[in-house]
C-alpha cells in the first residue's frame, strides 16, 4: 500500500506538470486550431532561465527557496515575451494559409529554439541545484518530497486562477467566444489578434512554471528537455479531448498516473520481462486505447474533422 | 427626409474567390430609418452585409459609415462606432449562458450601465430572463434569435443590421420578432432589415430595396414597393 501511494503521488506530480503544459497546447488549439509543436521548447527555456538565475545567484547567500521563487517570475516573463513573439513573427502571417503551413512552421520553430538554446546554454546536461530541503515528508508509511508537495499545491492554485480567468473575466469570455466562433466574436468587438496573443502569453506562463517544476523535481536541465514532457502533454491534451481545458487536466493526470503506476508494477506484472523503462509504452498504449474507444478524447465533443 | 445618411453603400462588389456574389449594390440608410433589403435565396444580401461589417473583403465600390470609408476595417473595430450586426443563423455562443452571451454583446463597453441594460433586454424578452443561466445551445431557434437580438442591443447600436431574423421560425415567433424589430426602431435605433419575408419586412419599413442576383434593382418608399406589380409577383406571391 505504501509503495502504491508513493507511486500515486509521483504520478500525480508528473500529471500536474503535464497538465500545466497540456493547457497551453489545448488553449492554442481551441483558438486557432494549431498544434503548437514549439510549446515544449518554451518550458525548456523557462527551466534554463531559472537554472541560469539560480546558479548565478548561488553565492548571494539567499536561501535556496528564495532563489527558486525569484526565478519563477523571471522565467515567466521571458517565456511570455518569447511566445508572444513566436506567434507574431511565425504564426500570424500564416493565419489564413492552409493548415499544414503553420504546423510545419511550428516544428521548425521547435528545432530553431532547441538549437538556439544549445548555442546559448551548451549541449551538456546540467544539474539543477537542490534549492528545497531534500528531506522527505513521512506520511506514516509512504513518503513524499517537499518538492512534490509544492508542485501539487502550486498546480491547484494555478488551475484555480486559470479557471477564474477563463470563466469569470471579460478576457476569458472573449477567449471562449473566439474559440467557438471567431467571426461572431469579431462582431462583438473582440479583436482576434489580441485574444490570440493573450492565449499564447497565458500558455507560456503555465509552461514556464511547469519547466521549473520539472527541473526541480527531476534535477537536470538541457536544451532537449522540452521534447518528452511536451510530447506527453500533447498526448494528454489529445487524450482529454483537444480544445477542452478540463479535458487537458484530466488527460494529464490520467497519463501521469498510468505512467507512474505502470512503471512501478510493470516488472512484477510481466514477471520481469518488461522493466520500468517501458513507462512510455504504457502512456501511448493508453492514448491509442482511449482514442479507439472515444475518438474525441475523454471530455472532448464530437466535432467535424478540423485538421 | 433631411436626416443625415449613416450608412452609404455605392456600387459594391464582393467576390468569393472567382465568383462574383455582389455585382453592384447601391443603397443608403438615414438616421432614424428602418430600411428593408429584400431578395430571393442567393441574391447576395448576406454577402452585402458581410462586406459592410468587414467580414468579407470589398472587391469594388465604396462603403461609408458616418461619412467615412470603412472599407478594409475589421468587424471588431466597427462595433465600437455603433455598427452592429445580428448575423444570419444567429451565431449565439452555444457553450455560454444567456447572461454571458449578453455580456459579450457589451464587450466594447466599460460603463456601469451594463447590468441595467441586461435587465432592459430581459424586459423585452422575458423568456431570456427565465433561462439566464442556461447554455444558449440548449435553446430553441426562436429563443436564440431573441438572444442574438438582445446581445446586439447590448452594444447600444446606432445602426442595427439584421440578417433574416425570421428565418426558420414558427409563425408566432415570427410575429414576436417583427414586433420587437418595430419596437427597437420606434425607440430610435436605425435599422437595416434583410429579409426574404418581403411583405412583413416592407410593412414595417420606411423604405425598401430589392436585390436580384447580386444587384440592387429596385428601390423606393416601402408602401410603393408593396404596391409595385413586379414586387407583388416576385416576392409577395400575388
Ligand atoms: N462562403 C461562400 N463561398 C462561395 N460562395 C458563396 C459563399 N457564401 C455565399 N456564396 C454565394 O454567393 C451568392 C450570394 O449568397 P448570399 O448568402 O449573400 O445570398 P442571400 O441573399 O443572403 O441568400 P439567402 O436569402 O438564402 O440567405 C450565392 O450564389 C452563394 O452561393
Ligand atoms: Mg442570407
Amino acid at each position: 500500500m505504501d509503495y502504491f501511494l508513493e507511486l500515486f503521488f509521483g504520478g500525480l506530480t508528473r500529471g500536474s506538470i503535464y497538465a500545466l503544459i497540456a493547457l497551453g497546447y489545448t488553449m492554442v488549439y481551441g483558438i486557432i486550431g494549431l498544434i503548437n509543436f514549439a510549446h515544449g521548447e518554451v518550458l525548456m527555456i523557462g527551466a534554463l532561465v531559472s537554472w541560469t538565475f539560480t546558479t548565478a545567484m548561488a553565492g548571494s547567500g539567499m536561501p535556496g527557496w528564495v532563489l527558486l521563487l525569484l526565478s519563477v517570475p523571471l522565467a515567466v516573463l521571458v517565456c511570455c515575451a518569447l511566445n508572444f513573439s513566436i506567434e507574431k513573427i511565425a504564426y500570424r502571417p500564416l493565419r489564413s494559409a492552409p493548415r499544414l503551413s503553420p504546423l510545419i512552421t511550428a516544428i521548425g520553430m521547435s528545432l530553431l529554439l532547441q538549437t538556439l538554446a544549445m548555442i546559448i546554454w551548451k549541449p551538456n546536461p546540467k544539474p539543477f541545484p537542490t534549492l528545497l530541503p531534500p528531506d522527505p515528508i513521512d506520511l506514516g508509511g509512504p513518503v513524499i518530497t517537499i518538492t512534490q508537495c509544492l508542485i501539487l499545491g502550486l498546480t491547484v492554485v494555478i488551475l484555480s486562477a486559470l479557471m477564474w480567468l477563463v470563466n469569470r473575466t471579460k478576457l476569458g469570455r472573449a477567449m471562449r467566444a473566439t474559440a467557438e466562433n471567431p467571426r461572431v466574436a469579431g462582431l462583438m468587438g473582440v479583436k482576434p489578434d489580441f485574444v490570440i496573443s493573450a492565449t499564447f502569453v497565458i500558455g507560456a506562463a503555465l509552461a514556464a512554471v511547469a519547466g521549473i517544476m520539472w527541473a526541480a523535481n527531476y534535477g537536470t536541465v538541457q536544451h532537449t528537455m522540452g521534447f518528452l514532457p511536451g510530447l506527453k502533454a500533447f498526448t494528454a491534451a489529445v487524450l482529454g479531448g483537444i480544445g477542452n481545458l478540463a479535458g487537458a487536466v484530466v488527460g494529464a493526470l490520467v497519463l501521469g498516473l498510468v505512467e507512474a503506476l505502470g512503471a512501478g508494477y510493470l516488472g512484477e506484472l510481466t514477471g520481469g520481462v518488461f522493466g520500468s523503462h517501458y513507462a512510455d509504452v504504457f502512456a501511448f498504449a493508453t492514448l491509442i486505447l482511449v482514442l479507439t474507444l472515444r475518438p474525441q478524447g475523454l471530455l472532448g465533443e464530437r466535432v467535424a474533422d478540423r485538421a | 427626409m433631411t436626416q443625415p445618411v449613416l450608412l452609404k453603400v455605392s456600387a459594391l462588389k464582393v467576390a468569393y474567390g472567382g465568383i462574383q456574389a455582389v455585382k453592384g449594390a447601391t443603397f443608403e440608410v438615414r438616421q432614424g430609418e428602418l430600411v428593408s433589403l429584400i431578395g430571393a435565396n442567393g441574391a447576395g444580401k448576406t454577402t452585402t452585409l458581410k462586406a459592410v461589417t468587414g467580414l468579407q473583403p470589398v472587391a469594388g465600390g465604396e462603403v461609408e459609415y458616418l461619412g467615412q470609408s470603412i472599407k478594409g476595417r475589421g468587424a471588431w473595430d466597427l462595433v465600437k462606432q455603433g455598427l452592429v450586426m445580428v448575423p444570419e443563423g444567429r451565431g449565439c455562443f452555444t457553450r455560454m449562458t444567456i447572461t454571458e452571451n449578453l455580456l459579450m454583446g457589451a464587450y466594447v463597453r466599460d460603463d456601469n450601465e451594463i447590468e441595467a441594460d441586461i435587465e432592459k433586454v430581459f424586459a423585452i424578452f422575458p423568456r431570456l430572463k427565465e433561462r439566464r443561466d442556461q447554455l444558449s445551445g440548449t435553446m430553441s431557434g426562436g429563443e436564440q434569435q431573441m438572444l442574438a437580438m438582445g446581445r446586439a442591443l447590448m452594444a447600444r447600436p446606432k445602426v442595427l443590421l439584421l440578417d433574416e431574423p425570421s428565418m426558420g421560425l414558427s409563425p408566432i415567433m415570427v410575429d414576436k420578432i417583427f414586433e420587437v424589430v418595430h419596437d427597437i426602431h420606434q425607440r430610435g435605433t436605425t435599422v437595416l432589415l434583410v429579409e426574404q419575408n418581403a411583405s412583413r419586412a416592407l410593412e414595417l419599413a420606411d423604405r425598401g430595396y430589392v436585390m436580384e442576383s447580386g444587384e440592387v434593382t429596385m428601390s423606393g418608399p416601402a408602401r410603393q414597393l408593396l404596391d409595385d406589380p413586379k414586387v407583388k409577383a416576385a416576392y409577395l406571391g400575388e
